[in-house]
């Protein structure tokens, strides 16, 4: 039987595309540390929500691992100082997303050890599940993934929500990255741990993860160390983007359908990334909050590609020349995945929270800009994996039609980018419908 | 603040290899091997139709085409392809005026490419039957010299007349339509009978199509049903009335039924976009085909058959939208 056959026989979803893995130059390199910048920029606004508050002033000494801003609302976490050093300013700086925001810059002290201190947070096992998830907020956890966001939201359904599965997800869909890889090969006890620590909160029997199967050392791995008292299963998933996204997760793993404007729990699931959820362990470990994360830099325009822990806040600059630096014909920097990601302007922007790589491309892997008219070849429509039509969205969106797009379902449209990829054409559709999207917020808003 | 040299662009940051350039050209050079057989059976003539019918094609294009968009390949497809419908003998004059109709009223008029509804060659080529059914339906016999023109390729235009001496051969359709007599699968999948330049050898279109649709720039649901459609529809008449109805066999390899349903329905501008859609639309055709065929007063339907469903495209394409993940019967849990 062949490879493809058997892959198509894993459990997967309708729709997607298969862009060229690229994983090989960071798949089989372990973590390492790089060393502390000498500064560090931590905007305020670095998850889902409403943005933190700085409680520190300029000037002020900070300590690796204290807090620098409160959370200001429930949808929101506070922040931690990643280093110790001087907070040298509070100021608008270049944030990843292309904006500017306002960010604590902290001099790094270039004598402190960064020496682990003591704990912040309690013994997990001490606590009942209210103060676990009182706990993980403190230690400002978002979701790794991209999205960021908070994890204590999502370890707090509603009361009369049915809960009957946490889903892990270990896909890594998107192209070059292998963040969640290394995090499974490197440390499955950690996987395991926060798994166990997210069931306590949540409250439900079982828990799946998700892993493509290009993973088979993740996969075995995670299989080779399940406890045997909890209900725990890794699922191969066939190769395809994109499969890390929530709804197609749950499709694959359980065959239920998010319903449309709907979140995973109204199908009884929560969907956590393997990434924070190791994470969550980790600062359970350590006493310490949310300070570092696996990055991985890599890209035919790094020379040494690497996966990395790093400091958040970390300016991309400073992370690339850990790894060598660029080479002459890197052309675009993009933060994130290169399907989803976003291309950054200025090496000054700090890696976040939720910053799972920066890939370096070259001219070569670019996407084609130059654009055709439309053909109505469809392929746009086999590759959207919320069935939507992207190609009479694009039309819509060309002659500003906003309305009538929000009635062809633009809501349900995650920005996956499929579209845009199997476009022969180069009609930056994803890019179309995200600025419809926020024209039709702005209507909405105004009235 | 920002870092010379960087391009910053929208995400994805990646594309699939296909364009819409490489498409267009690939289908040009899928239809290589049907010219060849063309050239095969009717010599220099079949290459002269082409280079008039493609010219025709460029030439308005050009003028009134947005810039640059010669070089998408999809005029020369336009070109091309209506030449393929048309007789070996034609006057090249018309050929030409074929190809500047199918694009100039056939395709710019709506706004250029993936605007037009309907196929622009079998525009061409309707306005063509139209204006010179004579010249459309003079079929000079296969084969004879390569170097020696057929029929009156050379004719002056609007002048009238025949060549006197021009020896021409009925089309195994209107040896069925008007004299009742069928023509043999074998000569028909190998093309040796009279017939346009294209509608002559199914064999060659279906080993071009098969690339095509290997390749992903051919939808083949398409002329699966269409060919799948005349088939069980044929066979079925056939079995109630075998003195009446010809085979199933001859009604698939006769006439341009594979130039049409390879080529022409699976124009991807002036077809359906969806996969239900492109079902239903072949489906379509091959009823509309054998209805034509064996009961209209031509002998041939597959041109009206495409064109009647391209102005159909938009109601399918309405009916067969996709059901948006997680809409309709959904099991909500709470």
């Amino acid at each position: 039987m062949s490879l493809h056959t058997l892959q198509s026989m894993a459990a997967t979803f309708r729709h997607g595309v298969h862009p060229p893995e690229s994983k090989h130059a960071t798949a089989g390199l372990g973590v390492r540390r790089m060393p502390y910048p000498s500064e560090i920029v931590l905007p305020m606004r670095q998850h889902t929500g409403s943005p933190a508050r700085p409680i520190v002033s300029a000037g002020e000494r900070v300590e690796r691992g204290d807090k620098i801003a409160e959370a200001t609302g429930w949808v929101s976490v506070p922040m931690h100082a990643s280093a110790a050093g001087t907070v040298s300013a509070l100021e608008l700086c270049p944030h990843p997303d292309g904006s500017y925001a306002e960010a604590a810059r902290i001099a790094v002290d270039p004598f402190s050890a960064q020496d682990q201190r003591r704990r912040i947070l309690p013994e997990w096992s001490e606590l009942t599940p209210k103060e676990l998830v009182a706990a993980v907020r403190e230690a400002g956890l978002v979701g790794l993934g991209g999205a960021a966001f908070p994890t204590h939201v999502k370890l707090t359904p509603p009361e009369d929500q049915p809960l009957d599965v946490l889903l892990l997800n270990g896909c890594e869909c998107e192209p070059y990255l292998t963040t969640d890889h290394r995090t499974m090969v490197d440390f499955p006890e950690r996987v395991l741990l926060g798994t166990r620590i997210m069931m306590r909160c949540l409250g439900v029997e079982r828990c799946l993860i998700g892993i493509e199967n290009n993973k088979p050392d993740a996969i075995e791995a995670l299989r080779a160390r399940l406890p045997d008292d909890l209900d725990l299963a890794v699922v191969g998933l066939s190769v395809k983007y994109p499969q890390g996204a929530e709804k197609m997760l749950i499709k694959a793993v359980l065959d239920r359908e998010v319903p449309s404007g709907g979140l995973p729990m109204n199908v009884g699931a929560v969907v956590q990334n393997v990434a924070s959820v190791a994470t969550i362990a980790e600062v359970f470990e350590t006493g310490l909050p949310l300070l570092e994360r696996i990055v991985t830099v890599t890209g035919p325009g790094v020379a040494e590609p690497a996966n990395l822990i790093v400091p958040v806040g970390t300016k991309i600059g400073d992370l690339l020349d850990a790894c060598g630096g660029l080479r002459d014909d890197a052309r675009e920097i993009v933060a994130g995945g290169p399907m989803m990601g976003i291309a950054q302007r200025s090496l000054e922007a700090p890696v976040l929270k939720g910053t799972s790589g920066i890939v370096v491309l070259t001219e070569e892997e670019c996407r084609r800009r130059r654009r055709h008219p439309c053909i109505r070849c469809g392929s746009c429509l086999d590759a959207c994996p919320v069935y939507l039509n992207p190609q009479l969205l694009g039309r819509l969106a060309d002659k500003a039609r906003y309305q009538e797009m929000n009635e062809h379902h633009l809501a349900d449209c995650m920005l996956c980018g499929c579209c845009s990829y199997v476009c022969p054409s180069n009609i930056p559709l994803s890019q179309l419908f995200q600025l419809s999207k926020g024209a039709l917020r702005r209507t909405q808003g105004a009235a | 603040m920002s870092t010379p040299g960087l391009l910053v662009s929208a995400s994805p940051h990646l594309s699939a290899r296909a364009t819409t350039p490489a498409i267009m050209w690939n289908v040009v050079g899928s239809l290589v091997p049907v010219l060849c057989m063309a050239f095969y059976l009717f010599g220099i003539s079949a290459l002269l139709v082409t280079a008039a019918a493609t010219a025709g094609a460029l030439l308005p294009e050009r003028i009134w085409g947005t810039k640059g968009s010669l070089g998408d390949g999809s005029a020369v497809i336009t070109g091309v392809l209506l030449a393929l419908t048309l007789p070996p003998g034609i006057p090249l004059w018309m050929a030409f005026t074929g190809g500047f109709f199918g694009i100039a009223c056939g395709k710019l008029v709506f706004g250029g490419l993936g605007m037009n509804p309907f196929n622009p060659a079998l525009l061409g080529r309707a306005f063509l039957q139209a204006a010179f059914p004579v010249a459309l339906t003079t079929w000079p016999v296969p084969g004879g010299s390569w170097w020696s023109l057929k029929g009156d390729n050379l004719a002056w235009p609007l002048m009238t007349g025949h060549a006197p001496d021009a020896i021409t051969a009925p089309t195994p359709l209107g040896l069925m339509k008007f004299e009742h007599q069928a023509t043999s699968f074998a000569e028909l999948f190998a093309g040796t009978t009279g017939g346009t330049l294209g509608e002559t050898s199914a064999c060659v279109i279906l080993i071009c199509g098969a690339y095509l649709a290997v390749r992903r720039f051919l939808e083949w649901r398409i002329p699966a049903s269409i060919l799948a459609t005349v088939a069980l529809l044929s066979a079925l008449l056939f079995l109630v009335d075998a003195a009446r109805y010809p085979s199933p066999l001859f009604m698939l390899g006769s006439g341009g039924l594979m130039l049409g349903a390879v080529y022409m329905a699976t124009d991807m501008v002036t077809s359906p976009t969806t996969r239900a859609g492109c079902w239903i639309f072949g489906v379509g055709i091959g009823i509309l085909v054998v209805i034509i065929r064996l009961w209209g007063g031509l002998a041939e339907g597959v041109m009206y058959a495409i064109l009647l469903m391209n102005a159909a495209v938009p109601f399918i394409n309405r009916w067969t939208q996709p059901r948006v993940f997680g809409t309709g019967k959904v099991e909500v849990r709470s």
